[in-house]
């Protein structure tokens, strides 16, 4: 089955306003970098973004805030961008915010087939607000339901044709979990090998997760803090 | 003599123990990796997706691929593995961790601990951390004893919005060392040269002097980054 699309915009043109997308990555880490530009490119408004982060000011999910086209944010952690303050504070952009296991375990419930997953993290918490909590073995637990979105971006370091994935280093994150979750995953890989060049041993994503794939080209893969030692 | 913040982390250092899991948070926790004993075998998780951090790569050698939950530049040691974020979580949730070293802004007597919210400022996310303080088995805070304008951080009850409740089994700031058992701060070391007077009067909680309170121990500098 041959999933290979040719370019990025061919890969989100059906990726309507309104739409909700994820998009994987770790800071600006293992961030599908070709199909965000494409989305910027595009200009498609009124999205809501499932992703840890929300990018800097002018790389990674930044761009699309620049450009008001993220309606709502769901992330755990969002601190390293100016005009994201801006909006939040402004009233233009919704943001909920999530424990970070949280948001990888209703992104791998999706992927799983299951609806709900319940977890002790945020219990006595505001984030426990509105919740059902239930008690096993004496110790409170969440329940929290399984995402749905439109469209999973995801970034992989090698792909093939048949759209399996193998991730690089910490790179991994929540890409092979929001592949998972996507009603449509399409996802971009450094490294595009015919079906067979993988062995079946090394994929992390199997091919039926994935939709569409794609060469990516010109990754610039910022750091955001580059920390080295002296000897 | 209050500690330093590098000296916060020699005293957590001696926490770890040979054959430990250990989940290091960004700021002071970060530091206790440069000061784990040679003598021990200590495997550092990173909740990005990585066990087996290793120290911070040499310039020219950096990998954009490779970073820490701080997502600051890292190299990965012999013997590591890489996962996706689900799992990451799930070893922490199954209590596959042995130790949690974090920041905190307020910790309670009874162990609550807030460092993720304060009202009326910019609300960046709480990231890991209310995953880690609700399933590590073992948590100690490092943090400051008092805030800027010199209130106690440790006090009868958090007053900003809670990350987690009654997980915190010990603090560590640059005045003292705490354990906190059944609702009180158990003193149980003092910084060289600090009085208990000065301790206690910045130590809004209930607490108690241990018999045995003694001067804190420092980890002399050995380790992994």
């Amino acid at each position: 089955m041959n999933k290979t699309i040719s370019s990025a915009e061919a890969a989100i043109y059906d990726i309507q306003e309104g739409a909700v997308i994820m998009l994987g990555g770790f800071g600006l880490c293992g961030i599908p970098e070709n199909l965000i530009h494409a989305l910027v490119s595009k200009g498609t408004r009124h999205l809501t973004c499932i992703s840890n982060n929300a990018g800097v000011d002018d790389f990674g999910i930044g761009l699309m805030l620049k450009q008001r086209q993220v309606k709502k944010m769901i992330s755990s952690y969002v601190g390293e961008n100016a005009e994201f303050e801006r909006q939040l504070l402004s009233g233009e952009l919704e943001v909920e915010l999530i424990p970070q296991g949280t948001l990888a375990s209703r992104c791998m419930a999706a992927g799983y087939g299951m609806p709900a997953i319940f977890t002790p993290a945020g219990v006595g918490t505001e984030v426990a607000e509105g919740k059902e909590v239930r008690t096993f073995n004496g110790k409170d637990y969440l329940l929290e339901y399984a995402f749905e979105a439109d469209f999973a971006l995801v970034k992989a370091w090698k792909g093939d044709t048949e759209g399996n994935l193998v991730y690089k280093a910490t790179a991994r994150n929540f890409n092979p979990l929001m592949a998972m979750a996507g009603k449509i995953t399409i996802a971009e890989v450094e490294e595009l090998v015919p079906a067979g060049a993988l062995h079946p041993n090394e994929i992390h994503t199997p091919g039926i997760y994935v939709h569409r794939v794609l060469q990516g080209a010109g990754y610039e893969k910022r750091i955001e803090q580059r920390t080295v030692r002296n000897n | 003599m209050a500690l330093t913040k590098e000296q916060i982390a020699q005293r957590i250092a001696l926490e770890l123990k040979d054959g430990y899991y250990v989940n290091l948070g960004i700021g002071i926790p970060t530091l206790v990796a440069n000061y784990i004993s040679k003598d021990i075998n200590v495997v550092l998780q990173s909740e990005n997706g990585l066990l087996g951090m290793g120290p911070f790569p040499l310039a020219g050698e950096e990998d954009p691929d490779l970073i820490n939950a701080g997502k600051q530049t890292i190299t990965a040691l012999p013997g590591s593995s890489f996962f996706d974020s689900a799992l990451s979580f799930g070893m922490i949730r199954a209590g596959k961790v042995d130790l949690t070293v974090l920041g905190a802004m307020e910790v309670s007597q009874n162990g609550d601990i807030a460092n993720w919210k304060v009202p009326g400022k910019m609300v960046k996310g709480m990231g890991g951390a209310m995953d880690l303080v609700a399933s590590a088995k073992n948590i100690i805070v490092a943090m400051q004893h008092t805030d800027k304008q010199g209130n106690s951080k440790l006090l009868p009850t958090c007053t900003l919005p809670i990350t987690g409740l009654k997980c915190v089994r010990k603090v560590v700031t640059e005045l003292a060392v705490f354990e906190i058992i059944e609702g009180t701060f158990h003193l149980t070391e003092y910084a060289p040269g600090v009085q208990i007077d000065e301790i206690r009067a910045k130590t809004a909680g209930k607490m108690i002097i241990v018999d045995h309170v003694a001067e804190i121990k420092l980890q002399p500098k050995a380790g992994l980054i």
